[in-house]
């Protein structure tokens, strides 16, 4: 019942969302106003309806209600931002085309069904921008920032939510306070993105619109060839910077915000392997476009772009990277595995967890030769407990099980292997672009495959466990 | 504001579950058991922290440099006072309270001052549940105490017997029976449920009466709610510990104490130091003893041992060999639910009673007092009505002009000496002392705002 409350009173709030493609539309004279105000309609009508006959029903949430708000709202939230693509006539999409586009968009995949976004009416681009942008923080914390009832129940819901493995450290003793400095954060990045594109030589639509996608580690953009569109290297450049923060725990930037000081950043492990990361695989694609790719004059910024593009999980593109010569392709997609920084908008696996895996297979490693020994997995000086260790390597086999699971069933619908590794890989990290036939979005593909892909996203942007724990029995047993 | 709670104990996690529950405060809780802190931070909309308490390091993370009170609530006293000395002297936090339960350090003198050891206000569970069992031992019949108005006005619990004047009569017949005397019924607990009286309400045995009256009406009430009882003579003790001994001194005076310890050394050590009291070396859950030292002529038997378990069964087993009142100490209030509707008389929880006065150090302003009830079901607080140049949300209103918020009534006022029951058209002056039931306890925070406001 309280479920039902909360989930009615989040699409009313999500409803809202809706409202600001219509003054987009207005401002270019677009003639999309109607399917616009028809979603909102709906959306907040079937929202009142779930919410209001359980208005007073204010039963504190539990952990396992949690979960449940957050698996269902992300689900619900997916199928009722579809409405706007589906009705509106400009784009001319089926309801799988249609959730497809809503659910990549929200949980920040930036994987399209949708050509010739050029010709789209700038209400529906900068409403996917738009979606973009609100799944990057997760909607659901900005829920806990501005809706102060759901009280503890809203750390319930934050921890279903946020990404990473360590969840207790809240930035301010109160939940809604740390959502709300979290979203400050998100806000300020997104306008200062926006204007530095803007500087850069966007239109001010384009650079808002933009900037939403780069925050969010979405990759969602308004024209098709993506951000090779603007063929500018300063914007590649602004791009470039603005992947690599969002793809830092925005914890690392309310820490340094408030004492005014950077050195938060070096201390911190994770952000220091993060930050090698990228390094080392930016060397290393530079090095081989260099070897082995001699038409194209920018190899250093574009290798670069890529680099963090896609081992961000942003998934920007300037050129058709599937048909780079060698290892590449395969080596920017296995990257997209490590993602970003738990608390970050990046996808993928997160960099702590692999950083905890290297150290506990150091660990291995040492206790083959000291068989006595007490060695304790340490991330810089702290220890961490064996309790996260195990929900570290849990999740690890999990993913790798689904992703199995998930790369036969796409074949099975008829995609060839490169074609199905790569949408998997594309969906679970939350990257977007793939390799072989969907090298250009996954307009082609079948019915089914999209279906798959549509499960893969919402796995990999709720970390599995979330949706995962909802199917067994131990959740409903009791 | 923002609270620092150093230790996740039974106090220190209830502390923190009462103190997050109103909005305005921000509360963060050390401690160095970082299981304890997990299971907290799932139930609590609270920050935590995990380390040793007293590390300047610890106390820094925990966001202690503008933080506005710090509250010491660890085991050890020593790193409760030296807490308090960092957070005083590195982040120079403005209140520092805390738990002190060693009367060694209660006792010094100019220990605690500004340029030694600085803590505001200490707290030492073992005095507050002493009183508050002397307060109990005054009264025979009451199940607890609360003083307000400087111990002019006092709230009682009692359970309403069979032989209670009022028992089948409605309220209102109270006037009748008593006249003369100010004094009204502020609650009713129902089989555990509260209940909001009116003059209609008919009073039934076993009901749990909430009554608050001037301190020379208490008896007069009591014998409205069930027989009355002579006033209690005989004392036994169970357990000789800190808070048996010192009740041991403060009644050895006025009754006939006798106290139970096992341990012969420390019974000899005790006995030493009390005067007139009889110790008695053995197991207070031995029957022989128990007969031999004529447990059935006993008013009270008190059970104060360190095991709540022990407590329980040596007051069940006096209560059944005829002691005529059992108290029992217990820790858990789950427990204290348990056993209150049987055969112990009534369960006393240090934690509760340490809360209680720490919650109303912490509300401070202008209320000066905040009484859990019975379990913390709901509370009772008195504030200062002040008037500033003319200006005043409450001063000069009768009480149905007051808005207050939902939950919250206004049940009597002292003024002076005087203790008046609050009517609708009641108008309140400057400088009353006005006593307030709130059972939504969420709405502290805005009754605190009407008043500072005053």
């Amino acid at each position: 019942m309280s479920i039902q409350r909360i989930v009615g009173l989040l699409l009313m709030l999500f409803s809202t969302s809706m409202l600001t493609p219509i003054i987009v539309g207005a401002v270019y004279s677009d003639s999309t106003w109607q399917s616009f105000l028809f979603s909102f309609a709906i959306t907040i009508i079937i929202g009142f309806v779930a919410w209001y006959p359980v208005k007073e029903i204010k039963k504190e949430l539990k952990l396992r209600d949690g979960f449940m708000v957050v698996a269902l709202f992300w689900v619900v939230l997916g199928s009722f931002g579809a409405i706007p693509f589906f009705y509106a006539n400009e784009t001319d999409m089926s309801i799988t085309d249609s959730i497809f586009e809503s659910i990549s968009g929200l949980t920040t995949t930036g994987a399209t069904v949708i050509t010739g976004l050029d010709y789209l009416p700038k209400s529906i681009l900068y409403y996917r921008q738009q979606l973009q942008w609100l799944g990057g923080m997760g909607i659901i914390v900005l829920a806990v920032a501005i809706l102060p009832m759901l009280g503890v129940g809203g750390m319930q819901l934050y921890k279903a939510e946020t990404p990473g493995p360590i969840k207790d450290n809240k930035l301010t003793p109160r939940i809604t306070e740390t959502a709300k400095a979290l979203w400050y954060v998100y806000l300020s990045f997104t306008i200062i993105c926006a204007l530095s594109y803007y500087l850069a030589g966007m239109n001010a639509f384009d650079a808002l619109s933009h900037s939403f996608s780069t925050v969010a580690i979405g990759g969602f953009s308004t024209h098709d060839t993506s951000i090779g569109y603007f063929d500018n290297n300063a914007i590649e450049i602004i791009a470039i910077i603005f992947m690599f923060i969002a793809g830092v725990n925005f914890s690392l930037h309310f820490f340094a915000w408030q004492n005014k000081n950077l050195t938060h950043y070096l201390q911190d492990h994770e952000f220091r392997t993060y930050f090698k990361i990228i390094l080392i695989l930016s060397i290393i694609v530079i090095a081989l476009l260099y070897r082995f790719d001699n038409q194209n004059h920018q190899n250093f910024i574009t290798g670069l772009f890529h680099a963090v593009s896609i081992a961000t999980t942003t998934g920007f593109t300037t050129s058709d990277f599937a048909t780079w010569p060698g290892a590449l392709p395969i080596l920017l997609i296995l990257a997209s595995f490590i993602g970003g920084s738990a608390g970050s908008t990046a996808g993928g696996i997160k960099v702590i967890r692999i950083l905890l895996i290297y150290k506990q297979a150091v660990r291995e490693i040492k206790r083959l030769v000291h068989p006595n020994a007490e060695i304790p997995v340490k991330v810089g000086r702290e220890p961490v407990s064996n309790r996260v260790v195990d929900a570290v390597w849990g999740f690890f086999s999990i993913y790798l099980i689904v992703f199995a699971f998930m790369l036969l069933a796409m074949m099975i619908t008829g995609l060839d292997h490169t074609t199905a590794f790569s949408a998997v890989a594309a969906t679970i990290n939350n990257l977007g672009p793939g390799l072989g036939e969907i090298s250009s979005g996954f307009s082609n593909v079948p019915e089914g495959a999209k279906w798959i892909a549509i499960a893969g996203m919402l796995l990999g942007r709720l970390e599995i466990f979330t949706l995962l724990v909802l199917i067994t029995p131990t959740f409903w047993r009791h | 504001m923002k609270i620092l709670i150093l230790g996740a104990g039974q106090v220190g996690s209830s502390a923190a579950e009462q103190l997050s529950r109103e909005e305005s405060n921000d509360v963060t809780v050390v401690d160095n058991r970082a299981d304890i802190l997990d299971e907290l931070q799932d139930r609590l909309d609270i920050r935590t922290v995990c380390g040793h308490a007293s590390h300047p390091d610890v106390i820094k993370k925990a966001g202690g440099e503008d933080s506005d009170i710090v509250i010491a609530l660890t085991d050890s006293d020593e790193t409760n006072m030296l807490a308090c000395q960092i957070a005083s002297t590195i982040f120079d936090i403005n209140t520092k309270i805390a738990r002190i339960r060693s009367a060694a350090y209660m006792h010094s003198k100019n220990l605690f001052t500004k340029d030694a050891i600085p803590v505001d206000v200490r707290l030492s569970p073992e005095k507050l549940v002493c009183e508050h069992i002397e307060q109990l031992i005054q009264y025979p019949g009451a199940l607890q105490v609360l003083e307000f108005g400087n111990g002019q006005a006092k709230l009682v619990a009692a359970k309403v017997s069979h032989e209670g004047l009022l028992v089948g009569q409605k309220i209102s017949a109270l006037k009748e029976h008593i006249p003369n005397t100010e004094g009204r019924i502020a609650a009713i607990y129902r089989d555990g449920q509260p209940l909001l009286p009116d003059g209609d309400t008919i009073i039934r045995a076993d009901d749990e009466v909430f009554f608050i009256a001037a301190k020379k009406d208490i008896r007069a009430f009591m014998t409205e709610m069930r027989k009355i009882e002579s006033p209690v003579r005989r004392v036994l003790i169970a357990g000789g510990g800190h808070i048996g001994v010192r009740l041991a001194s403060a009644l050895e005076k006025t009754n006939q104490v006798k106290i139970i310890e096992h341990d012969p050394v420390r019974a000899k050590l005790i006995s030493e130091k009390l005067d007139d009291s009889i110790v008695l070396v053995g197991d207070a859950s031995d029957q022989e003893l128990l007969s031999e030292e004529d447990v059935d002529n006993v008013d009270v038997f008190c059970s104060l041992t360190n095991s709540e378990e022990a407590n329980i069964l040596s007051a069940m087993l006096a209560k059944k060999m005829g002691a005529k009142k059992v108290i029992s100490l217990l820790k858990r209030p789950s427990y204290a639910d348990l056993v209150e509707a049987g055969t112990i008389d009534i369960a006393i929880s240090p934690k509760e009673i340490t809360i209680s006065s720490l919650l109303a150090y912490i509300r401070g302003g202008d209320v000066v007092k905040v009484h859990s009830l019975r379990r913390g079901a709901a509370e009772a607080i008195e504030a200062i009505a002040h008037e500033e140049k003319g200006k005043s949300a409450v001063v000069g209103k009768t009480i149905d002009n007051i808005n207050l918020p939902q939950g919250c009534s206004i049940i009597t006022i002292v003024r002076g000496t005087e203790v008046i029951i609050a009517h609708h058209d009641t108008v309140i002056e400057k400088d009353d002392h006005v006593i307030l039931f709130v059972t939504d306890k969420s709405k502290i925070a805005d009754l605190e705002e009407i008043f500072r406001k005053a």
